[in-house]
């Protein structure tokens, strides 16, 4: 089973989640895909990482071939190109990779050369296998580096992976590639506001779900009332507790540290297996 | 216009809660919400009424008219983000992973493929005597950042005030990238514990990669008082200006839950913010002076997508 642990807000204990059931799921893999604030990494100290660059194609245009006809700079529609005291500029960053700019010179004075944007490292700690992605801080986007995390998923017998915040473009390329999503919800207002976007996007992408309520303040919060109008499966509640707090905060794992969590993180995976099977 | 920015890098560490103190503080008129993927800011009391709602499109999407196509699958070749499918005999764009490059089009040699408006979300203009701006996103939607540089350019043609506050996205991509163009100063609401450490050192090398500006604020600080003084430390050894911290206070997410503010829960927690958001709003006025007089320090000046 490989489960994307998600949600619209940020803060609402995507790393708590992943990293703890990733503990309790033997064999299981645990991808840290929130490139761009990967926080995995702090929670298993596992040393002798391998790291690898992780790299995109950047267009160099060759000033004795360019004869300045802007084709490329009219093409691009990402603004990367242009043209400046007779010269084609290009911004590295506004790149998106396509190659329209090397298809549409007619002089073949524009080649491509490869960029890093972000890195991978990879480790271990006890059974368990760990990547953990990252973007160069300063790039526009991870999604890169999220596709090279994610590109032999479907291989890996049990995979946890640790999502972005948002709605967006980062999100979509870790759900895409999971059979079943967790989505942690804040059950506050804030929290649900958020939640609905990322039901939205999860609706759009045609992806089963379930709810873990996070740090509940009191019994009746509005996150919880929402999951009981929309009839929603919830597999998990954790209460808010300063002790569950500490202990994250410092980069340990609650369920090495703290017996009742240990627990519910185990009908945690006995839920979920049930959820995934249907 | 000079602009404040709240940001943080790591999520949940409370930057709607701080940049709706700060408006409340500053009396601030003009004020706006670039976490268009989750925007909450709205959500508060005090947000003016909605007057205009306004399209946004981002990207062109490609179209393939199935009646013109010669099923080459020189499209489905060319194009590096798998937007192009083969179903059966005939191709389709996924929309979703369609980047709006425009090389399929392109290479179509029986002019097939068109590249068409698509609408990406929504902004929302809400105003009386103060302008507020908000978006919504479509979920999914590849073009967050150039929605948050639409975001803050009505924001600028519907008001001629001085000032505004910008209310920020968790991350350091693009839409954390688009916020930071041409802001005054950033503020970074920081969280005491191993990972708000770690997002927040991220999030201050992208601003500082701007050349921006930085002031930090500990939030919930007494959660954890040893990495409360680490933050403080990296402060001072990185020449940051810290601006004070903020205690936890259960009865924060109460207020917030009614549509409150913090500044409504009574005692400690309220004094800390007035005296905290006065700091960083004092550091501000300096900062934009300074800037008035050596006319440098721009963040990236170009649209970012």
């Amino acid at each position: 089973m490989n489960i994307a642990v998600l949600s619209g807000k940020g803060g609402a204990g995507k790393t708590f989640v992943a990293v703890n059931l990733t503990m309790v799921v033997p064999h299981a893999l645990y991808v840290d895909a929130d490139v761009e604030e990967p926080d995995g990494r702090f929670f298993f100290p596992a040393d002798n990482l391998e790291a690898k660059d992780v790299t995109v194609g950047v267009p160099v245009v060759d000033p004795h071939l360019c004869t300045g006809c802007r084709k490329c700079v009219d093409f691009c529609r990402f603004h990367a190109l242009s043209f400046i005291n007779g010269a084609v500029r290009t911004f590295p960053k506004l790149c998106h990779a396509c190659g329209g700019c090397m298809l549409v010179c007619p002089e073949g004075a524009i080649t491509e050369c490869r960029k890093p944007v972000g890195r991978i490292r990879a480790g271990r700690y006890f059974d368990h296998r760990l990547l953990f992605g990252e973007l160069i801080p300063g790039e526009q986007t991870g999604v890169p580096v999220i596709e090279e995390l994610l590109a032999d998923i479907g291989e890996v017998e049990h995979a946890i992976i640790d999502c972005p915040p948002g709605a967006g473009c980062p999100v979509t390329a870790c759900v895409q590639a999971t059979d079943y999503c967790l989505v942690v919800m804040e059950p506050t207002r804030f929290g649900v506001h958020d939640f609905i976007a990322t039901e939205r996007l999860l609706k759009t992408l045609g992806k089963p779900y379930g709810v873990i309520l996070n740090k509940s303040t009191s019994a009746s919060t509005p996150g919880g009332q929402y999951c009981i109008d929309n009839a929603l499966p919830v597999l998990a509640r954790i209460p808010y507790d300063p002790a569950i707090a500490s202990i994250h905060s410092e980069g340990k794992l609650v369920v090495e540290e703290n017996e009742a969590q240990g627990h519910n993180f185990i009908d945690l995976r006995e839920r979920l297996q049930k959820e995934v099977g249907r | 216009m000079k602009t404040l920015a709240v940001l943080s890098g790591k999520g949940g560490t409370g930057k709607t809660t701080v940049a709706n103190a700060l408006i409340r503080l500053a009396g601030a008129k003009a004020y706006a919400d670039c976490d268009v993927e989750t925007p909450n800011l709205h959500l508060l009391s005090g947000a003016p009424p909605l007057r205009e709602v306004f399209d946004y499109h981002g990207m062109d999407k490609a179209f393939i008219d199935d009646s013109l196509c010669t099923r080459c699958g020189l499209c489905e070749k060319h194009c590096r983000f798998h937007a192009v499918k083969r179903e059966k005999r005939v191709y389709l764009i996924d929309s979703a992973a369609c980047e709006g490059c425009g090389v399929c089009e392109y290479v179509c040699p029986a002019d097939a493929i068109t590249m068409r408006p698509s609408k990406d979300g929504e902004v929302c203009l809400h105003q009386n005597k103060d302008t507020f701006v908000t978006a919504r996103l479509r979920p999914g939607a590849a073009t967050s950042g150039l929605l948050v540089t639409d975001v803050k350019e009505r924001l600028e043609t519907r008001t001629k005030e001085p000032m505004a506050i910008l209310d920020g996205p968790a991350g350091i991509g693009c839409p954390v990238i688009a916020t930071l163009a041409r802001v005054a100063m950033a503020l970074l609401v920081a969280e005491p514990s191993v990972s708000g450490i770690g997002d927040l050192k991220r999030m201050a090398a992208t601003a500082q990669g701007f050349g921006i500006p930085l002031a930090i604020i500990v939030n919930k600080h007494d959660m954890n008082a040893s990495r409360t003084r680490e933050i403080r430390r990296y402060a001072n050894e990185e020449g940051l200006f810290f601006a004070g911290m903020i205690p936890y206070d259960k009865r924060v997410v109460e207020a917030l839950d009614k549509g409150g503010s913090i500044l409504d829960v009574p005692g400690k927690t309220s004094r800390a913010v007035r005296k905290v958001g006065g700091t960083v709003l004092r550091e501000f006025d300096k900062e934009t002076k300074m800037d008035e007089s050596t006319t440098k320090k721009h963040g990236p000046q170009r649209k970012e997508g």
